[in-house]
């Protein structure tokens, strides 16, 4: 069968580099060729690190000939006087990993330089720069977690894990609001990803009395690991939650597993839920009139962002599913969990789950079936014309997203729902406009 | 002569214009010791990541607006695919319909491809392409990976010669053959004067634009158009909009132009050489000095001056004295420059004639000569003619060290041009900057008032700036700003 990447949506293990910058002051060390870091940069903003200040060996044919050993230890040697890091790890691309250069043997020799370095072999054809991320994390764990003790568990520490950074469009809005949900059920969060989030998050991951997965498959074999590595129990909630449905379902296994009072539980629901339904019931007269509404929706997206939203339009807005085209090369191993998440809707709704990274097979998927009047595609951007091509509702959710842009938003809890809502129907606004 | 479409591949700059991606020194001093070749060049014991001739390659070919792309390797060096739509501003200014897929695909090389080759599903990738999308070309790029098993990328066009009616154009461009990527310009223009450009039949009154994406922002490419409608000529806008029938006419054309140097260098020369097509050598078309000088020498060539200076004369009646009106408050305001070489030198010149002081360039290249032979224009202009002997360096996106250069001088402005982001550095250092995204920023009269109100805006009000250096730290350790720039150089 012909393999073909057309109109890829996720990009190779390398583009893990986005997971490393998305850790305060953690320096990734790039070992590969001269675009690879520019290229794998899909969210490619300026933050303390971008792409342009990445350490890299921009492997040239001396080192393709002769190995580039030597290179990435100078490379590592100078990262470490001139990059202000507190944690730096070292990717290596497809061309070191071919010509065959030992670099946990390179890396080893920094095993006691004040500044931890780390590796992770992310040679681009071993895996999708979502793999890539489990695998950073799974390198903090083992190399550097593990290799010390950095004290007792705290009482009520809950480490966040799921979203992932930069490829996810919201990652940093989406741990944000994880956080607060944690806080509003009178846990501490702990979260290694975004706002000066850094070593010292790090250094409290095995303090955690509990991870919290929100993610239907990747992160998975990184809290195994900590259950492994430190005893912590885990809880895997496969759905980021959007709007008022799923948010409530969510504290409360939350809370019931984690041991909240479930009084408080409630009443926080309570609470949360009234003052959504004020938002919505000032806004839901022109929801539903059907120059502009649709009844059937597909999403176009990786796995998080394709289960989250339509639980979200099924279970919040009352639509029906079409096909969901899940588009990030999920590993098959996940395949028959997650479709199994699709057939648990309310009213005993199933969709249809599709595994393709064929933009072109999907797109004309599509355009053969019928949604009862205006599709709406929860999609890339490459699902844009198709969506104006069909007259349909289109909203950007997944990467490639240059569609719009996202500074501070997420789509978590109630908030997240009602921006959401905003997003969506803004841009069925425009269609008019 | 440097070009030879019998072979498959073109050499990469380093060895075939001698360019450079490593000096440290002044602009007088790169004089004397004439440019690249006697300053030699040098590696690094610490880098950061710059870009690859793959991207340059594919940027140029992807534009073309019924061409596909057959990306040969793994899914990271096709990622550019995801910027696929970017493009579309411009192709509906050209009055096209955009496309409603990409038509750019990858063989997304695994592990055991590494191991076995896997040229039958190049084979079947192409195959596939053609037959979803109809271009009416295919190019199929090269990467490292595909580069380093050795993958015969050439016998693909025989085997499929009569599968696929349309041609097949191997583009090589492997990342770790060159520090430079402009060396993946002159990949990918070795691919369409080797296998897409046709002998002329007769010539046309066009005139060949070689150029960016750019032009979208203020309509500049209508500007180009009224300059050549007075020399009775039409320009051809390459490689970006335009068609696979269009490139096979470029032999066609009367003259090839271009807004930048490091960029045509390969196919305007290529041009000239194999079909006879005038390259027009001038200072490019940025600032006053540039602009005239590219006009009339184009009209020269067309033996059109007369027209052109009474045109030229017009304009500078209507611009010189607004123009002037902001340089006077420019005049003394000390700037420094990171650009590519070409407009990097072109950009040195136009803040001369501000009359600002420049401080310090650096170019993220240095080509010794171009594929003629010839010094760069713009480059020996400033050797002959920059009044201060301001500091120079070449470095590949090495931000350490023009951040380092940065400091030390803080200027009281600092220009660059791409990536888009290299503005955010300095700013964050507290020095207001201007980022000459499109590429016709200065273009003519018109782009050079435009240019020299947004500079003295940019040093005007200084308030984001200091907003932001306010706010953020820079990831470098002290201990860098007091090192030379160059201490990491390595013979
Ligand atoms: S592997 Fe090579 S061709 Fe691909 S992005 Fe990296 S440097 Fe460029």
């Amino acid at each position: 069968m012909t393999k073909i990447l057309d109109e890829p949506r996720y990009v190779c293990a390398l583009g893990a580099l986005q997971t490393v910058e998305a850790i305060y002051k953690a320096i990734p060390v790039v070992h590969a060729g001269p675009g690879c870091t520019a290229k794998v940069s899909i969210g490619g903003r300026s933050g303390y690190l971008g792409t342009q200040t990445v350490p890299c060996t921009n492997v040239g044919e001396t080192e393709v000939v002769f190995g580039g050993e030597e290179k990435l230890h100078d490379v590592i040697e100078n990262s470490l006087k001139v990059m202000d890091g507190d944690i730096f790890i070292v990717l290596s691309g497809c061309t070191t990993e071919i010509v065959g250069d030992d670099i946990d043997n390179v890396v080893g020799t920094f095993k006691d330089s004040e500044k931890p370095v780390l590796s992770v072999p992310t040679a681009g054809f071993k895996g999708t720069n979502i793999e890539g991320h489990e695998w950073v994390v799974d390198a903090i764990i083992d190399q550097y977690l593990s290799k010390r003790y950095f004290g007792e568990k705290i009482k009520g520490l809950v480490n966040i894990w799921g979203p992932v950074p930069s490829y996810d469009p919201h990652w940093v809005g989406n741990f944000r609001e994880l956080e607060n949900l944690i806080r509003e059920l009178g846990l501490t969060p702990n979260c290694i990803f975004g706002e000066y989030r850094g070593i010292d998050n790090i250094n409290l991951v095995p303090r955690a009395k509990y991870n919290l997965l929100v993610a239907p498959w990747v992160g998975l074999g990184n809290v195994k690991n900590l259950k492994e590595k430190f005893g912590t129990p885990y809880l895997h909630y496969p759905t980021l939650p959007i709007g008022a449905h799923e948010t409530s379902l969510f504290l409360r296994t939350v809370g019931k597993e984690f041991n909240v009072d479930s009084n408080l539980v409630e009443e926080l629901i309570t609470r949360k839920e009234k003052e959504y339904y004020y938002y919505i019931e000032r806004s839901c007269s022109f929801f539903f009139e059907n120059r502009a509404s649709s009844k059937m929706f597909s999403t176009v997206a990786s796995a998080d962002y394709a289960l989250s939203l339509s639980r979200f339009f099924v279970n919040d807005m009352g639509l029906v599913p079409s096909k969901q085209y899940i588009t990030e090369g999920v590993p098959e191993e996940h395949y028959d969990r997650i479709r199994q998440y699709f057939k648990e809707f309310n009213y005993e709704i199933e969709a249809e789950v599709v595994f393709s990274n064929d933009g072109y097979q999907i797109h004309q998927q599509i355009e053969n079936d019928d949604y009862a009047g205006t599709p709406l595609i929860l999609g890339s951007i490459y699902e844009k014309k198709l969506a104006s091509k069909l007259n349909g509702t289109f909203l950007c959710v997944s990467t490639p997203y240059a569609e719009r842009v996202v500074i501070h938003s997420s789509y978590v809890g109630y908030h997240g729902g009602l921006k959401l809502l905003e997003d969506l129907y803004t841009s069925v606004f425009q269609k008019f406009n | 002569m440097k070009i030879n479409l019998k072979n498959n591949e073109v050499a990469v700059r380093e060895n075939r214009l001698g360019s450079i991606t490593a000096y440290n020194g002044s602009i007088k001093d790169f004089a004397e010791k004439s440019g690249c070749a006697g300053c030699g060049d040098k590696k690094r014991c610490f880098s950061q990541s710059s870009m690859c001739n793959n991207m340059c390659a594919i940027g140029q070919l992807f534009s073309i607006y019924d061409a596909a792309i057959v990306q040969h390797g793994p899914s990271g060096c096709a990622a550019i695919a995801m910027g696929a739509f970017m493009n579309d501003l411009l192709v509906k200014a050209v009055g096209k319909k955009p496309k409603e897929h990409s038509a750019y695909t990858c063989t997304d090389m695994q592990e055991s491809d590494t191991v076995f080759g896997a040229i039958e599903n190049l084979k079947d990738v192409i195959v596939e392409t053609y037959n979803r999308y109809k271009p009416k070309a295919i190019f199929v790029a090269a990467s490292c990976v595909s580069g380093v098993i050795g993958e015969d990328m050439e016998s693909v066009i025989d085997d499929l010669k009569d599968i696929v009616p349309v041609p097949i154009a191997p583009v090589h461009c492997e990342g770790f053959k060159t520090q430079i990527w402009a060396s993946g310009f002159d990949a990918a223009f070795h691919a369409v004067l080797k296998y897409i450009v046709k002998p002329a039949q007769k010539k046309t009154n066009k005139v060949n634009v070689i150029n960016f994406a750019g032009g979208t922002s203020w309509n500049s490419r209508a500007d180009v158009t009224r300059l050549l409608a007075v020399m009775g000529v039409e320009p051809t806008f390459l490689l970006s909009t335009s068609t696979i029938e269009e490139l096979e006419h470029l032999s066609e054309a009367v003259a090839t132009v271009s807004t930048c140097g490091t960029l045509s260098s390969y196919l305007g020369n290529g041009l000239e050489q194999e079909f006879g097509v005038p390259f027009i050598r001038s200072l490019q078309p940025h600032g006053i000095k540039g602009y005239e000088d590219w006009a009339l020498k184009l009209a020269k060539e067309l033996g059109k001056e007369e027209e052109v200076k009474a045109y030229l004369a017009e304009e500078r009646r209507i611009y010189l004295p607004q123009i002037e009106e902001f340089t006077k408050k420019l005049k003394g305001k000390r700037a420094m420059i990171a650009m590519g070489p070409s407009y990097s030198q072109n950009y040195a010149r136009i803040l001369q004639e501000f009359g600002m002081v420049v401080e310090h360039v650096t170019s993220w290249h240095m080509d010794d000569l171009y594929d003629d032979g010839t010094v760069p224009h713009a480059l020996q202009y400033q050797m002959d003619n920059a009044e201060n002997d301001y500091t120079f360096s070449v470095n590949d996106l090495q931000n350490y060290e023009f951040v380092n250069i940065l400091k030390k001088l803080n200027p009281d402005v600092f220009i660059t041009r791409h990536p888009a982001g290299m503005i955010v550095w300095s700013m964050k250092l507290g020095i207001p900057a201007y980022n000459v995204r499109d590429e016709y920023t200065s273009f003519g009269y018109v782009g050079t008032l435009r240019f020299a109100k947004a500079l003295y805006y940019t040093v005007t009000n200084k308030s984001f700036t200091d907003n932001l250096a306010k706010h953020v730290k820079l990831p470098y350790n002290e201990w860098w700003y007091h090192q030379p720039a160059d201490a990491f150089f390595v013979d």
